[in-house]
């Protein structure tokens, strides 16, 4: 097992290399750097902008060196912690960022469990249930849930939560709260707000799992093996539980993979229609301006969440599933 | 002690019926039986398909709405961008039918607005006596016919002089109906031109990596992972923020459609591969091969139309997610940009709660947006289904 967890790390690092290349090549793609097109703007404001300041400041940052050295640099500065210079606000991106990638974590992380805890026994009703009445809506509502967007199910939530209950959903914490530490008063009001973004991500993401869990357990249950079970006088829910569901759960656990992304993009969005202390709306803001080392540490610290949360469905996939510890490589 | 046997030489005893005899005569098929073993596939496969309702009805109402966008300037009773001063932040006028009990073609009344002095809200009453009838093939806005022949026949428009706005009017008294109508064209068609981009690319690709394997097959997996590693939002709004403001608004269209197309193949890419992966060891590809078929031709002409039917129901699926993205990145002010109007740009208006409080009738956008992947969603479900006939 430490072998396949070994094995599984070391697989990581290539892919968070290229995945360090694209957004290097993403964030440089622009025409002109955050100076130039700060200069521009002055320009137009009728400033005078000084050549030589600029010239001087782009230097200082190393953006006139070729661009694999640059590239190197931000590789090599983010392996310490570094992260780069956020030129918009003029501090260490690092600083920028603060609580707002642990939200995001946690923000994500919620969905991620909620989806589970919703999704698991709807799944399992849907498919031992299949075709009857029940079944049909609670596929139909699922659907629903992937056709709605997610910004416009954020609006018209906040709309509805300002209606009825007379509070404003927007943030992710009550005023007083943003820029103090973190106490007990806090974190008590982060998760008075947290519902609402959770229940918006996680209704795409909860959907589709369902989907697919009640397709998978439906595969699972037509098998010789349950017929077996049942034909021998098995009781119907031990001859469930027993055994398609435990091979159901594998599915469930790799299924991680394939909704991170989703609930990730998902809380994207959501937190920029509800101005969440999120990543969201400061991405956003950092790529309409061009402040590249900025978005370029979002864009990797989400594609780093991504990474290290389908490492640990692989991981928990091996615990569960000896056939892929002992072969060695992940069956995703 | 006698044999049975005959002797050596002499003619074997035994009976045979000169009356005419059918093999088949103890395994009868009725009618239906024969139909359905001596059907092609496509038809077996047209069957299957006609068996899920919702599908049908699903691909019925698509094939509507494409139809609707090829006549758009017809169909929607104002222009794209006629503005109507007079109703501003209108809200959507009822259709009757009856009048004094009785029961006359379709007319809405006419209406009067007041301001609000002290909330500067307009409120608009309808006018009872003002009797405006519908009509029906007239002359209204004038437009070019997909910005060439010059025409202004609508199927419906207002009566002369008169408005109607039956979902009401946007904040610059611009005909929401019509604005979705058009906005039909935009959004549904991204859809498909970004999925023809991600099926060309996800075949040619995962076909020449299942195909070949070797070094290719490492490279595309890898670049596959990367891709279905990086959250999509994200990158799709990294890289419509890179499109530079001055390309113009048709340009941004194209950009928008081939950024979707790009980052969508992974999915298709893989199916192709791995079904490849377990066909190219079958006979027939080997047989081909020592004829002396180049591997295009094998792949394009022998392997892939084994399983066209998985990769289109395939395909179906994922043509909601890319309606679902430019929406988000045109709401976000990353995607299409104005003059062009998509469903994703209609709702950019309803931006704030203050908006759906008071104007609710610009949510309308929605609904186009979600029957529509509803539809793809069952339509791709059908499609999936019948795509194995025999199972």
């Amino acid at each position: 097992m430490l072998r396949y967890i070994i094995w599984r790390i070391g697989v990581m690092v290539p892919t968070l290399l290229v995945i360090s290349m694209l957004v290097f090549t993403i964030i440089q793609l622009p025409p002109g750097d955050f100076f130039q097109s700060q200069m521009a703007e002055l320009r137009a404001a009728g400033e005078t902008a000084n050549l030589q300041d600029m010239e001087e400041l782009r230097h200082e940052y190393g953006l006139d060196k070729p661009l694999p050295i640059q590239y190197i640099y931000w590789v090599g500065g983010m392996l310490h912690g570094d992260f780069g210079y956020s030129f918009e606000y003029q501090l260490p991106v690092s600083e920028v960022v603060g609580d707002r990638l642990w939200l995001t974590v946690l923000v994500s992380f919620t969905t991620i469990l909620l989806t589970w805890l919703i999704a698991f026994p709807i799944g399992i009703y849907s498919a031992t249930h299949q075709y009857s009445w029940s079944d049909y809506s609670l596929t139909f509502l699922g659907l629903l849930g992937i056709a709605i967007p997610n910004f416009m199910l954020a609006l018209i939530l906040m709309y509805f939560a300002n209606v009825w209950f007379g509070v404003s959903v927007g943030h992710l914490m009550d005023q007083q709260y943003l820029s103090q530490p973190m106490s007990w008063a806090k974190a008590r009001s982060i998760l008075s707000h947290l519902w609402i973004p959770v229940i918006i991500v996680g209704t795409a993401g909860t959907a589709g799992m369902i989907r697919r869990l009640r397709a998978n357990l439906l595969d699972e249950m037509q098998k010789q093996y349950v017929i077996t079970a049942r034909a021998k006088g098995l009781h119907p829910l031990r001859a469930l539980i027993k055994y398609p569901l435990r091979m159901a759960l594998n599915f469930f656990v790799a299924d991680i993979g394939s909704i991170l992304p989703s609930v990730i993009s998902g809380a994207e969005i959501t937190a920029i229609v509800l101005s969440l202390e999120t990543t969201g709306p400061m991405l956003i803001k950092a790529l309409q301006s061009q402040d590249m080392y900025l978005a370029g540490s979002f864009l990797m610290f989400l594609a780093l969440l991504n990474v290290i949360g389908v490492l640990i469905s692989d991981i928990a996939l091996g615990f569960l599933d000896p056939r892929i510890r002992l072969q060695g490589r992940s069956t995703r | 002690m006698t044999s049975t046997l005959p002797e050596p030489g002499a003619p074997l005893q035994h009976y045979v019926s000169t009356a005419p005899f059918d093999p088949m005569q103890f395994e009868q098929m009725s009618a239906g039986q024969t139909r359905y073993h001596k059907a092609s596939q496509k038809r077996l496969m047209w069957w299957k398909f006609k068996r899920h309702r919702v599908a049908v009805a699903s691909g019925i109402f698509l094939l509507l709405l494409y139809g609707m966008i090829i006549i758009a300037e017809f169909l929607a009773p104002y222009g794209l961008h006629s503005r109507n001063v007079d109703f501003i932040h209108a809200p959507p006028q009822g259709i009757h039918i009856f009048r004094d009990g009785k029961l006359v073609s379709p007319f809405v009344y006419g209406r009067s607005m007041s301001l609000d002095l002290n909330t500067l809200r307009r409120t608009y009453t309808d006018k009872p006596d003002d009797v405006q009838p519908i009509r029906f093939l007239c002359r209204g806005d004038a437009y070019n016919f997909w910005g060439m022949v010059p025409s202004n026949l609508h199927l419906v428009c207002p009566a002369v002089g008169g408005d109607m706005h039956l979902l009401g009017t946007d904040r610059l008294g611009r005909d929401v109906l019509s604005r979705i109508i058009y906005g039909a064209r935009i959004s549904l068609s991204i859809g498909l031109i970004g999925i023809s981009i991600s099926f060309v690319l996800g075949i040619v690709l995962g076909g020449l990596a299942g195909y070949h394997g070797g070094w290719f097959d490492l490279l595309v997996q890898r670049v596959i992972e990367v891709l279905q590693s990086l959250p999509s939002l994200p990158l799709w709004m990294a890289l419509a923020a890179i499109m530079p403001v001055t390309w113009s608004p048709i340009v941004v269209y194209f950009g928008i459609t081939i950024i979707l197309g790009i980052l969508d193949w992974t999915g298709l890419a893989r199916a192709v591969r791995s079904k490849l992966l377990s066909l190219r060891e079958e006979d027939y590809v080997l047989a081909a091969q020592l004829m002396g078929a180049r591997s295009s031709r094998i792949i394009g002409r022998h392997l892939v139309p084994g399983f066209m039917s998985h990769l289109i129901a395939t395909a179906t699926i994922s043509i909601p997610s890319m309606i679902l993205g430019e929406t988000a990145l045109s709401f976000l002010g990353l995607g299409l940009r104005p003059p062009i109007t998509s469903w994703g740009i209609l709702l950019t208006e309803a931006r704030s709660v203050s908006v759906i409080a008071f104007y609710p009738w610009l949510l309308f956008p929605m609904i186009p947006v979600v029957l529509v992947i509803l539809a793809f969603n069952f339509l791709g479900d059908g499609l999936r289904d019948a795509a194995d006939p025999y199972k």
